[in-house]
């Protein structure tokens, strides 16, 4: 890749910049700078400081926190100054737009209002000039300028068009830097690459500096000029995404590197046994509102004449976008749902409960008043369980040992793991009813890339090992094709394409299949590989 | 992890135990008998034999003020279970099954919340009876809709989390899900609002039995001994501010118990 010429002064200059929050150390000695019209991509897992370097930038800091270093933006001083001349400088010389797009904007306010809103903070325009002004951004924007739009709520706007409209505030003012906080995690893969698309559109016509912050090293190789990699408040490594790639030698960026490629965790997948899960034309409707008194409404298919198979030992992948109604065909295989028409059919033997699942949220997924031990036992429920007490501890140990845990978590509470030691946890509590099926709800989604690589290699050390078929429900074709033998492409609540996971994602046949793909990112091979 | 110990909690605690700890030694001791007169003793100033004095039928204060607290405590207390034992239930019913049922029984709550509690209480007293045991019950009526709806609302939250998903997917029903996921979870919500109903039923026990609605003589209560109070306050004005004191300090202390404990139960962010 190749980046613009850069000859001006920095944007952004940050010096040794150290933060302690509560005399723990959060930020240490971190130095970078942006120029004009650069994209500088801040990389790293989640906790290794990328979100508090831009709120020191911001000055936006919780107020328990010391900061020492020097920031500098536009030649401009930043360290030092009060609240009131850092608010004066917020939305004027610097923007921010964060991740989660639902809630970035006053649900109240119309959308030409609160664009206006931070026009008229910083300049006295009237109401009908800040009016002008903003349909001009939003245009910029790639949304729609008509009056219309401008009159509508945040709620009658989808994920991918609010974060447009606060990109659109964040750069109403023309502020020489942009911090973009994972700007596209919570969006879908094609509205991802659309927005990724307007924020580096947007950098480069404005020569403005732009800051994105990511755990995604393949949407920093489409986009980046420079790289920095930060592991516990250290910057580890710099460098162009192609040096990356190819030079590094530091082990942490490599360790990135290699979980964000994903490399096939199946080999040689024997998916010749018997079916355990047969879904047959399911159809699930919703009700929707009622509107009017003489219409009934239409109700709202979700799930269309579905049909799909899992055999033992096979693992089979289920992908599609938000609202394609993947969750709620999932919620009907779980028989949390009754379908108003098909049929779910599961095999397995008389003394397991048939299917278990794992669910996406890590956090939420178990009772924070239950030891680890109790939680697992709890899948013996409605079964016929052990009835010593001691063979249910030893099954409990022998599925925590499965799972790469010890037998003596039992004992603990879920809020002493980890994230990804929990998603263990929810694994071996679905392993101990010994089902015929697991099904996982974007079971890897909320976690950072390189625990997200050792789930997966736990999962296909599952699948290798047992007779035990896994569903694997996800919105990432990356994870999908990583860890599936054979995938699913679910659109608008139907099956569009269907096939052995190379087959689909080598010669996809239908369009949706090829949008997706398109608008994925993926990490270029190493030069040397 | 929980908050450290907050001064709400410190001073909460020590008031409401201070006085449950009255009114359970009242049950098996006071200084004097409250319920016998003595006339010619009749209003007489704190003094070493009496330390609050004697009212106008030379009852000794401290002893009606020890029995008074029995009532008021027992009278809270009882009512609070009630309201309690049948608007948890109602709440967990109502948000584990929504829909109809929910319905049905949120808007029942809502007909109850709809009337003057205080002016009701009293109505049912009068129509039934007054008496401790009527005094409970009206006082607990209206604990009911607002533990349901208290339940109700914490419940719901907990149902959106995944591991009550995981529960259903192991097989378990909403009844045992209710009892152990959502209940446990609501513990410190629940006792939360007990503190706060219960101070609300020690102001209401005193409202009725001051309107002579509550407990009836010869039980002392601080209501009635400030009815009768009223008419001698030029007189001895230390026979109305002693149980109104009492009243004042202890309903002070439950709602420095419930927001102590609201600030305790709080995860420190």
């Amino acid at each position: 890749m190749i980046g613009p010429t850069f000859s001006a002064a920095p944007v952004l200059e940050i010096d040794a910049l150290s933060v302690s929050v509560a005399g723990r150390p959060i930020l240490r000695e971190v130095s970078l700078t942006v120029m004009p019209g650069e994209i500088l991509g801040v990389v790293g897992a989640s906790g290794s400081g990328k979100t508090m370097t831009a709120l020191a930038v911001m000055g936006l800091l919780p107020p328990q926190a010391t900061l020492s270093g020097r920031l500098v933006l536009n030649g401009e001083l930043l360290t030092g100054k009060t609240a009131r001349d850092m608010q004066r400088l917020r939305g004027k010389a610097m923007g921010m737009v964060f991740q989660e797009p639902m809630t970035a904007l006053n649900p109240l306010m119309r959308i030409g209002e609160q664009v206006g809103e931070a026009l008229r903070i910083h300049a006295p325009l009237s109401r009908d000039a800040a009016r002008g002004a903003a349909r001009a951004v939003l245009d910029q924007a790639g949304l729609p300028d008509e009056e219309e739009f401008l009159q509508r709520l945040p709620h009658e706007l989808s994920g991918g068009q609010r974060q447009r409209v606060a990109i659109a505030i964040a750069v109403a003012n023309s502020p020489p830097l942009l911090i973009a906080d994972e700007p596209t995690t919570a969006l879908d893969v094609i509205t991802q690459s659309q927005v990724l698309g307007l924020l580096s559109r947007l950098a480069r016509s404005r020569r403005m500096g732009l800051m994105l912050i990511t755990h995604d090293l393949a949407v920093m190789a489409q986009l980046a000029d420079r790289v920095v990699v930060m592991e516990s408040g250290l910057i580890v490594d710099r460098g162009s995404m192609v040096e990356l790639l190819n030079d590094s030698n530091v082990p942490y960026t490599r360790a990135l590197l290699r979980a964000s490629r994903l490399t096939p965790k199946r080999v040689g997948a024997d998916a010749s046994g018997p079916q355990v899960l047969q879904v047959t034309d399911v159809v699930r409707e919703y009700r929707r509102p009622r509107r009017s008194w003489t219409h009934a409404p239409v109700p709202l298919r979700a799930v269309d004449h579905v049909s799909l198979t899992v055999n033992a030992g096979e693992t089979v992948g289920l992908v599609g976008e938000s609202g394609s109604g993947k969750t709620s065909l999932l919620r009907v295989i779980l028989h949390l749902d009754r379908p108003q028409q098909g049929a779910i059919s599961l095999s397995g033997h008389a003394r397991s409960r048939p299917i278990q699942a794992v669910f996406q949220d890590p956090y939420g997924s178990f009772d924070p008043r239950w030891r680890v031990g109790r939680l697992i036992a709890e899948s013996f429920h409605s079964m016929k369980a052990p009835a010593d007490p001691s063979e249910i501890r030893r099954r409990v140990g022998g599925v925590l040992r499965q799972v790469g845990l010890s037998a003596e978590d039992a004992q603990r509470f879920p809020h002493e793991f980890s994230g990804g030691q929990r998603q263990r946890i929810a694994i071996a509590r679905a392993l101990i009813a010994e089902p015929a099926v697991i099904a996982f709800d974007e079971a890897v989604s909320a976690l950072d890339v390189l625990i997200r690589d050792q789930i997966l290699e736990l999962l296909a050390q599952l699948a290798a090992q047992s007779e035990v078929g896994l569903l694997f429900v996800s919105h990432d074709l990356h994870v999908i094709r990583a860890i599936a033998d054979r995938v699913y492409v679910m659109q608008s609540g139907r099956i569009v394409e269907e096939g052995m996971t190379e087959a689909v994602f080598g010669s996809p046949q239908h369009a949706y299949t090829r949008a997706l793909l398109a608008a994925t990112p993926t990490l270029p091979p190493a030069a040397g590989a | 992890m929980r908050a450290p110990l907050n001064g709400s909690l410190i001073i909460g605690v020590a008031i409401t135990t201070a006085f449950l700890g009255v009114a359970l030694l009242a049950a098996v001791w006071t200084p004097y008998d409250p319920g016998t007169l003595s006339i010619v003793d009749k209003l007489q100033p704190p003094s070493a034999h009496h330390w609050l004095g004697t009212d106008q039928l030379g009852r000794d204060v401290l002893s009606l003020l020890m029995a008074g607290a029995k009532n008021s405590v027992g009278v809270a207390l009882l009512s609070v279970l009630m309201g309690g034992s049948i608007g948890v239930p109602i709440g967990l019913v109502a948000a584990a099954r929504r829909g109809l049922v929910d319905e049905l029984l949120m808007r029942g709550n809502d007909v109850v919340f709809a009337f003057p509690a205080l002016l009701l209480a009293i109505l049912i007293t009068a129509v039934f009876g007054s008496g401790a045991v009527n005094a409970i019950l009206a006082i607990g009526l209206f604990n009911i809709p607002v533990f349901a709806r208290v339940t109700r609302g914490g419940a719901l939250q907990i149902w959106t989390r995944e591991y009550t998903l995981a529960a259903r997917v192991a097989g378990k029903g909403w009844l045992l899900i209710s009892l152990e996921h959502v209940l446990p979870n609501l513990i410190s919500l629940l006792l939360i609002q007990a503190a706060i109903q219960f101070s609300l039923g020690v102001i209401a026990e005193a409202g009725l039995s001051y309107v002579g609605l509550g407990a009836q003589p010869p039980t002392p209560s601080w209501g009635r001994m400030l009815n009768e109070a009223q008419t001698l306050t030029a007189l001895a004005p230390l026979l109305a501010v002693v149980p109104g004191l009492a009243v004042l300090l202890f309903v002070l202390g439950l709602n420095q118990l419930s927001e102590g404990l609201r600030r305790w139960a709080q995860p420190r962010s």
